[in-house]
């Protein structure tokens, strides 16, 4: 399952109606933790052989994300397009996926922990709720054996080793470090543009509508705003042992944090 | 009628977890404000004994589900016993923690119950009678805040790790412990194969100080003096995605828009120009400290202190200063 995100080089503005971003002049990618999702099924596939489907939920501008994962490898994709959906909380959003996950067969469903944009760090999970099954979270190693998929997972002050009987859904933690997704090659730009790539409607999920969309969310941006600038700090005076000692001074006296 | 605020608390390794006060404390501000009652759901092996300190931080009354096979959080055996608490109690605010953890059994409560959810909230504030909830998306660059819709109850929200205040802890209160029945599943699917703690290693995500480098570190090696300042300070080392792509530290490590978005009470940049992903994961620290020979760094727009100076100098020099403050103390 991939999102299509702004660029993390975007500068943000709010939009004129106080709750959006303004998406005027923003380059659109693949959610980098997505983005490592499909590199993990992409290995997956290199070493067992398996099919990868791309799933999206719109707008139509998705469909240049699911043509670069195509492009990367990727056998066929799917979008969820349609204006009904608009509006959605992320409960919204998994009904959506989920429904569409019911009609495809798979072992193993992979996807980003979140999306860069709104963080909601919660889409992916509720997927799995809705099709009870397990989820692993935030995956920095996965490996599928036997009807099962192992992953690592860092959490505080800890790191565990942890496994579920497929099908499952495991979503992808890490860095662009542990996961390097591979580039797209020409050969690979050239086979995706011939590669299926299905847009589907709600109608065709068998989902009720009365389940998405913004009359259905429960939960709504109500604003939204920049972070209030900060204050213009101060340079420390001095040569470097006296800055030293200067900094010390301020940390400890005026800022009272060490 | 949903009424009162319900905190799902975090138990490991026989305690509760730190951020755990923090909700509870943030928990008791909103019950407070709403003139409701505070509740607790506390799940864990071993967990009842140790329930009732949840009460110096205000909890009244603490749901407890003492299971060896709680042992370890695994969904599909924490969300149905949280899940039934919750429909027999029907709070009308529930929190959580938004660790690892604390945002799994969120969203899986929040899909089971059909709820509205807001993840790694900042302020929480109750107006009219609900819950307004602002958290940062962008990682930060941009903040916003969330209300429910009419009647959508729970209104659910976890905290970040660090940016609620805790309460000073009352002794003299304590919490009424109960232990409802709960339908478990017999055994769990998932299994947790192998537990490795990273021995004295503070977590950056709920670390109080950060010292962080970059590119101008120069080389994994020159790390060791970042790792001796945050040793002094009792914090964490952090890094920038520049020094994570090279090999030079651990991923775990990065600060940023793809990596930790971190709110320490103190980050030290180190060598860091400032890139705007780095910039958003750290902008919201509470002081922050930029070193960097290039007074054009972009850093210092975001620091309290900046210390143009070259950092081999600088940092020794810091240690040395920081180790009298501490033979003063």
């Amino acid at each position: 399952m991939l999102k299509q995100v702004p660029d993390t080089e975007t500068v943000i503005k709010i939009g004129p109606d106080g709750k959006s971003i303004a998406t005027s002049d923003i380059k659109w990618v693949i959610n980098p933790y997505d983005e490592y999702a499909v590199e993990a099924a992409l290995r997956l596939k290199d070493s067992q052989g398996a099919n990868v489907t791309l799933l999206s939920l719109g707008p139509q501008r998705a469909v240049e994300s699911i043509r670069s994962a195509l492009a990367m490898g990727a056998d066929q994709g799917i979008l969820v397009d349609d204006p009904a959906t608009e509006g959605s909380d992320a409960l919204g959003k998994a009904r959506v996926l989920a429904a569409a996950l019911k009609q495809l067969p798979f072992d193993l469903i992979v996807c980003g922990h979140r999306a860069v944009d709104d963080d909601e760090n919660q889409v992916g999970i509720m997927v799995a709720e809705l099709l009870d099954i397990p989820h692993l979270a935030l995956a920095v190693a996965l490996e599928v054996a036997d009807g099962r998929v192992r992953v690592e997972r860092p959490i505080e002050g800890a790191k565990l080793k942890l496994e579920a009987p497929l099908p499952a859904l495991v979503t992808l933690g890490g860095a662009h470090a542990v996961w390097n997704p591979r580039y797209a090659s020409l050969p690979g730009i050239m086979k995706a543009k011939k590669k299926p790539l299905e847009i589907k409607k709600l109608a065709d999920l068998e989902l009720p509508p009365e389940q998405v969309g913004a009359a259905a969310a429960r939960v709504r941006v109500a604003s939204l705003e920049l972070p209030v600038p900060r204050q213009a700090g101060v340079l420390v005076p001095g040569d470097t042992a006296g800055k030293a000692r200067e900094l010390v001074r301020l940390l400890h006296e005026e800022a009272k944090v060490i | 009628m949903a009424q009162g605020v319900c905190v799902i608390t975090e138990f490991r390794g026989g305690a509760f977890r730190r951020v755990s006060f923090e909700v509870a404390s943030e928990g008791r501000r909103l019950a407070d404000a709403l003139g409701e009652p505070l509740t607790a759901i506390a799940l864990g092996d071993g967990v009842a004994a140790a329930a009732a300190v949840l009460g110096h931080y205000g909890v009244e009354k603490v749901y407890a589900v003492d299971q060896a096979l709680l042992k370890d959080y695994l969904a599909e055996t924490y969300a149905p016993a949280a899940a039934e608490i919750l429909k027999t109690l029907q709070p009308r605010v529930v929190l959580s923690a938004a660790s690892v953890d604390g945002k799994d059994l969120s969203a899986r409560l929040a899909a089971r119950l059909g709820a509205g959810l807001a993840q790694d909230c900042t302020a929480l504030k109750i107006e009219g009678g609900a819950l307004r909830a602002q958290r940062p998306v962008y990682a930060g660059k941009a903040y916003a805040w969330y209300e429910w819709a009419d009647g959508a109850t729970p209104q659910m929200a976890s905290c970040r790790p660090n940016v609620m205040a805790c309460l000073p802890p009352d002794p003299s209160r304590s919490a009424v412990v109960e232990t409802p029945a709960v339908t478990l599943p017999a055994a769990a699917k998932c299994r947790v194969l192998s537990v490795e703690a990273a021995a004295g290693k503070v977590d950056l995500a709920e670390a109080q100080t950060i010292v962080s480098g970059g590119r101008g570190m120069k080389g994994p090696e020159n790390f060791a003096i970042l790792e001796e300042l945050a040793q002094l300070l009792g914090g964490a080392v952090g890094a920038s995605r520049a020094t994570v792509d090279a090999g030079w530290r651990p991923h775990s490590d990065q600060v940023g828009q793809t990596g930790k978005v971190v709110t320490p009470t103190l980050y030290i940049a180190c060598g860091i120009s400032g890139a705007i992903q780095h910039l958003a994961g750290m902008g919201s620290s509470k002081f922050i400290v930029a070193v960097n020979k290039d007074p054009e760094a972009p850093i210092f727009s975001k620091a309290d202190y900046g210390v143009v100076e070259d950092l081999f100098q600088f940092v020794p020099a810091l240690i040395e200063e920081l180790k009298k403050l501490k033979a003063a103390c």
